[in-house]
């Protein structure tokens, strides 16, 4: 497949991954953070972390918004669909993520409750059209790449005059979360020892920057002294990414760089963020798996839109819910923990029985490694030659 | 739940739409997010909505930087024969 297949390469990302060995200098631990669930996911497809030389290390970030829905709201939407008349639109994803009490969307649509799947909000607004006596409600959930298209779809069914659809707003936003991961005290981001992760720099978002651009990044990179380098999803990218961090790194630079500049501007994508701003504004805080409460992190809609706003039509205020206590999703979602160290993982916690919402969605840690990495250690690998 | 790769137009449609075709299944997208949207173009796709166009000159410049950043580990690889 055209712009595809060239940046899978083998002996291309094996050549790169040598150049990396022989520039990352030795006695030096070099470790990188992935924010998104998409390079998690190429992480564990193409085994990256086996090209790469023993002292530079990728740590999962929190990047897929499934992932660091909070079981309350997950909760909510449940609620919502089991109320008489409503119809809950909704992302396949979410339809297996674990709300409290063992329940999930999945479940509650078996039990009855009318809770449809799909794949774009456009989908939904038919609905609402279609069925005038059901009152319709889209679960919107997502980062600012599926944030537009909610937008939209506001902005439609106010042109529409619809009055039975609404939106139930999950959406969170990139930059407060690399801020959360790391403000963590000095000591605890200087040793893993102590509970925190050492990250020396990031993978920057994928498709989310083809949205906000690479410039929100670069305050961050500023006040946390790390290199930010935005990538691509394909192997290539990825490689070529951390070899940009390996320079900058060794060059003592935190700068804000971009390699997937075929896809991503500085600005982004400025149709989009005009959308978005017309119908959404900041969140005074939102509750993150795994983050906890964030300030200024998510979007609610605007006071001109709240005829639309689900959580007003129906009083919808989320009680805080703790996750299973075994499930340390938490802790992967900040890079404290692998997946495989969760006790859970593999024995009752597989993709058939998620009991973590790391597990669900295909890009979550703990699922990458079901699908990919799980058979690593038995499966004779190609040697990589070694840098002379 | 952001995984998408670039597809090409295939035929423009009215209210701001677009057919799309990727391994012979066919999709009518949104291009109401992008400016002047051609045929031929490879979009970016994410749940039904375009996000942005591929830019075919940077996608090459890409590899080439990706090709010079790999030849000093090809020459360090006793496998490798050109
Ligand atoms: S293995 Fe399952 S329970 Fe453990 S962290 Fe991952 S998703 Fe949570
Ligand atoms: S771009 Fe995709 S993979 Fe990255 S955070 Fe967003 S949803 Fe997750």
């Amino acid at each position: 497949m055209k712009y595809i297949d060239e940046y899978r390469d083998g002996t291309l990302a094996r050549a790169i991954a040598t150049t990396i060995a022989s520039e990352a200098v030795p006695g030096r631990h070099y470790q990188f953070m992935e924010f998104c669930g998409g390079h998690t996911h190429a992480v564990s497809r193409y085994g990256i972390e086996d090209l790469l030389p023993s002292n530079v290390r990728m740590v999962h970030g929190p990047g897929c918004p499934v992932c660091v829905l909070p079981v309350g709201r997950i909760d909510d939407a449940i609620a919502l669909a089991l109320r008489p008349g409503v119809t809950l639109c909704t992302y396949a994803d979410l339809m297996r993520v674990p709300a409290s009490g063992g329940g999930s969307l999945l479940k509650a649509r078996s039990a009855g409750a009318d809770i449809r799947m799909v794949y774009s909000t456009m989908d939904a607004i038919r609905i609402a059209e279609d069925e005038p006596g059901r009152d319709v409600v889209f679960f919107a959930i997502g980062f600012e790449t599926t944030t537009p298209a909610t937008a939209i779809a506001i902005r439609l069914a106010r042109r529409k005059m619809l009055r039975n659809f609404s939106v139930f707003c999950n959406h969170v936003l990139t930059p407060p979360a690399i801020r959360a991961v790391l403000d963590v005290p000095d000591d605890d981001n200087a040793d893993e020892h102590t509970g925190g992760v050492r990250i020396d720099g990031f993978v920057g978002p994928a498709h989310v920057s083809t949205v906000i651009g690479t410039t929100p990044y670069v305050a961050l990179a500023k006040h946390f002294r790390k290199p930010v380098v935005v990538a691509g999803f394909e192997p290539l990218d990825m490689m070529q990414a951390i070899l940009m961090l390996v320079r900058q790194i060794n060059d003592g630079r935190h700068d804000v760089e971009n390699q997937y500049i075929r896809m991503v501007s500085e600005a982004g994508n400025l149709i989009a963020q005009r959308a978005i701003a017309e119908v959404f504004e900041l969140r005074a805080s939102f509750e993150w798996r795994g983050l906890g409460e964030l300030p200024d992190s998510a979007l609610q809609l605007r006071e001109a839109y709240a005829d639309l706003d689900a959580e007003r039509r129906f009083s919808i205020t989320t009680v805080s819910t703790a996750d299973n206590p075994a499930c340390e999703c938490g802790d992967v979602l900040r890079g404290r923990t692998k997946p495989a160290e969760c006790k859970l993982f593999g024995t009752v916690c597989s993709p058939e029985t998620p009991m973590g919402s790391c597990m669900v969605s295909p890009e979550g840690a703990c699922a990458a490694h079901w699908a990919y990495g799980r058979f690593r250690n038995r499966v004779a690998r190609q040697p990589v030659p070694a840098a002379t | 739940m952001c995984l998408a790769i670039p597809i090409r137009v295939e035929a423009l449609l009215a209210d701001d739409m677009a057919r799309v075709t990727l391994s012979g299944i066919s999709k009518t997208v949104s291009i109401a997010l992008l400016e002047d949207v051609q045929v031929g173009d490879y979009l970016l796709i994410h749940a039904g909505y375009a996000l942005t166009r591929l830019d075919p000159d940077e996608a090459e410049r890409t590899l080439d930087l990706m090709r010079e950043a790999a030849v000093p580990g090809l020459a360090e690889m006793q496998d490798w024969r050109p």
